[in-house]
């Protein structure tokens, strides 16, 4: 093969369903912006749970299906954003805006610590690694007796009817005060999905990405072209940390009532976002998004049924892995070529005949 | 000072719990490289079936587990040839992902049966007898009894392992699979085998679990991280180890909540993360990985 015949490759990453998907994607993120105008309430604390499901769910897929990180223990970090917000808050006296953002950041500065405790461990035990250390974590939240103990404790009216901005919310919608703070918070569950669905993007589509892309392939092979792959492993398990407490902290700032059961609980926080990114696809940005949806309609319609709704769930998890382990979207994807995302780097190439 | 060797005698009858706890655990893990979430599951799962039996034809506890171990046995060994085995492979995430989907199932599948009322598996007067030991410390005979099984267990199963061609099989099979498929070794029914095996050790952890204390379905993710780190804690591939394992996370446990009965939990968890730091491979690590 002469060397002129580099002629006949093209690299192609973006599509033109991706091109289209960005367009609609910013018309739609304007739309939901616009929903508080004339939606109801419900439908706006519906929307609030939907989004920060679909941001931990984006959260957990960059660890678990790009960076191999399987994590069991990511309750750790929405249970500490959730009670880090309640301590800046009722302790320190700060907007709960403003301690919604510094709760990302003490959250780093607990997750580098815990990094290298749990990286010590690899695969499999790596995630009960993780689950050790959020017991530990609701353990020893459990002990701050000023912030409720074990047993927990609320945000006063006087802290949650502050919030930044409520007072022109209000006048805005022409509201009263709960619902003036729901818009407060659909509005930073809106920003904090989006945010974490670009800065996948993102990251996937930088030198990173495709850092992480060869560590999944191959550690070894990975590591013999240069990739450092415990400094990308713990970059990302710190950023999805940040992450990840910023959404605890909005999640606790809705709920305003927190107890360490709840706030570290493995079901809530991350068996459901497990199943989520599983059902939908492992190691897509669109999966989660599938998952999350489908997510949505079962707990709407079947939450009722308690046991059995969690029976289904599981089961429901166990036959994806092992008949569609792509998930929905990988599934449709590979039988359409769909990419929404465009991070993939696909070679072309032209028929010489 | 006697409080405290109190404790530490109770931390090691708490750790012989724990270790039957964990040799299910480590024998799957050693044989097949399966880490199975849903153990503490299974094992409170193998509780309810006792307790069901026991029920059922008037037994005490140990003629009932006695009843249970050929079920649990055949239990076992569908659950691999059917489901899991499915799951190996070079993938992190199938066999991870399917025991979580199963320690989901079978707690609510429990809670929907036996509702979440508190059980206790009734031996009758063995369950408040106890043995002097001097200078004031007695100890239960059940907890000493659940101690000696842990040894027993650990015995047996280093006996199956190294001195049985069964044993040579699962050596085998751990060391190089495909080695040992070329040698003619069916992987897929040991699996099976092994995984039988595993659901009698986790039936006879299920029969002290139900006596000592009383137990709900809810309480297995925790039996699993008991198991988990005292696995761990002993070192990858020796069951001696894991013995080891479970005695420092019971002993961990009991002087911890010597402190503050707030700290027993706590207090083990930390245990287990001090070793992690200072020995990552464990105290007595065998295998590599």
């Amino acid at each position: 093969m002469p060397p002129a015949a580099s002629a006949h490759y093209r690299i192609e990453r973006k599509t033109p369903a991706s091109y289209a998907a960005a367009g609609a994607a910013c018309v739609l993120v304007a739309v939901l912006a616009a929903i508080p105008g004339f939606a109801g309430r419900n439908v706006v604390e519906e929307l609030i749970f939907v989004y920060y499901m679909l941001a931990l769910a984006q959260c957990w897929n960059l660890l678990a299906g790009y960076a191999g990180l399987v994590s069991i223990g990511q309750q750790a970090f929405v249970g500490l954003g959730g009670y880090l917000l309640f301590a800046l808050t009722i302790i320190a006296g700060l907007d709960p805006l403003v301690a919604i953002l510094l709760c990302g950041l003490i959250a780093a500065a607990f997750a580098l610590p815990t990094a290298l405790v749990v990286f010590r461990l690899r695969g499999a035990y790596f995630a009960i690694g993780t689950w050790v250390v959020a017991e530990v974590y609701r353990l020893g939240f459990a002990q701050f007796k000023r912030l409720g103990g074990g047993t927990g404790t609320s945000l006063g009216p006087e802290i949650t009817n502050q919030v930044f901005g409520i007072e022109w919310i209000k006048s805005l919608f022409d509201v009263r005060t709960p619902a003036a703070r729901d818009i407060i918070s659909y509005w930073v569950a809106l920003a904090l999905a989006a945010a974490t669905l670009v800065l996948v993007y993102l990251i996937l589509r930088s030198r990173r990405g495709l850092a992480l892309g060869a560590i999944r392939d191959s550690e070894d092979a990975a590591e013999s072209v240069g990739v450092d792959y415990f400094r990308v492993k713990l970059g990302i398990y710190v950023i999805t940390a940040v992450a990840t407490g910023m959404i605890g902290a909005l999640i606790y700032l809705q709920n305003a009532r927190i107890s360490p059961d709840a706030a570290f609980s493995v079901l809530n926080w991350t068996a459901y976002v497990i199943f989520i990114v599983v059902i939908g696809g492992i190691g897509t940005i669109e999966g989660p998004i599938v998952g999350t949806l489908v997510f949505y309609l079962m707990q709407r319609y079947l939450a009722s049924f308690g046991a059995w709704y969690l029976i289904v769930l599981g089961a429901l998890a166990i036959a994806v892995m092992l008949f569609a382990p792509k998930g929905l979207w990988g599934y449709a994807a590979g039988r359409y070529g769909l990419a929404l995302f465009p991070i993939r780097r696909r070679l072309l190439v032209k028929n010489q005949d | 000072m006697n409080v405290w060797a109190d404790a530490l005698i109770q931390g090691i009858l708490l750790g012989g719990l724990y270790a039957l706890f964990a040799a299910g655990l480590s024998l799957i893990f050693g044989i097949m490289r399966l880490v199975n979430l849903a153990h503490g599951d299974l094992i409170v799962l193998a509780a309810f079936v006792i307790l069901t039996i026991a029920a059922w034809l008037g037994l005490d506890p140990f003629a009932a587990a006695l009843a249970a171990l050929p079920i649990m046995f055949m239990a076992g060994f569908a659950l691999q040839h059917l489901l899991l085995n499915r799951t190996l492979g070079r993938d992190l995430l199938p066999p991870l992902l399917v025991t979580f989907g199963l320690s989901i199932i079978i707690e609510n599948g429990l809670l929907e049966l036996f509702s979440a009322d508190s059980q206790r598996l009734r031996a009758g007067s063995i369950e408040t007898a106890s043995v002097s030991l001097g200078g004031g410390v007695a100890v239960g005979v059940i907890p000493l009894l659940t101690l000696a099984s842990a040894i027993g267990v650990v015995l047996a199963l280093n006996l199956v392992f190294y001195r049985t061609s069964l044993g040579r099989a699962f050596r085998a099979t751990a060391d190089d699979l495909e080695i040992a498929q070329l040698m003619g070794i069916d992987f897929s029914r040991i699996f099976s085998v092994a995984m039988g095996l595993a659901f009698i050790v986790v039936t006879i952890a299920a029969l002290y679990l139900g006596m000592r204390a009383n137990f709900d379905p809810t309480i297995g993710p925790e039996r699993l991280l008991y198991a988990f780190e005292a696995v761990i804690v002993g070192g990858l591939g020796s069951f001696w180890g894991t013995l080891c394992g479970g005695i420092i996370i019971g002993v961990a446990q009991t002087i911890g909540a010597q402190l503050d009965p707030e700290w027993q939990i706590l207090a083990g968890h930390l245990a287990f993360l001090v070793v992690l730091v200072l020995r990552p491979r464990g105290l007595f690590p065998r295998a590599t990985d």
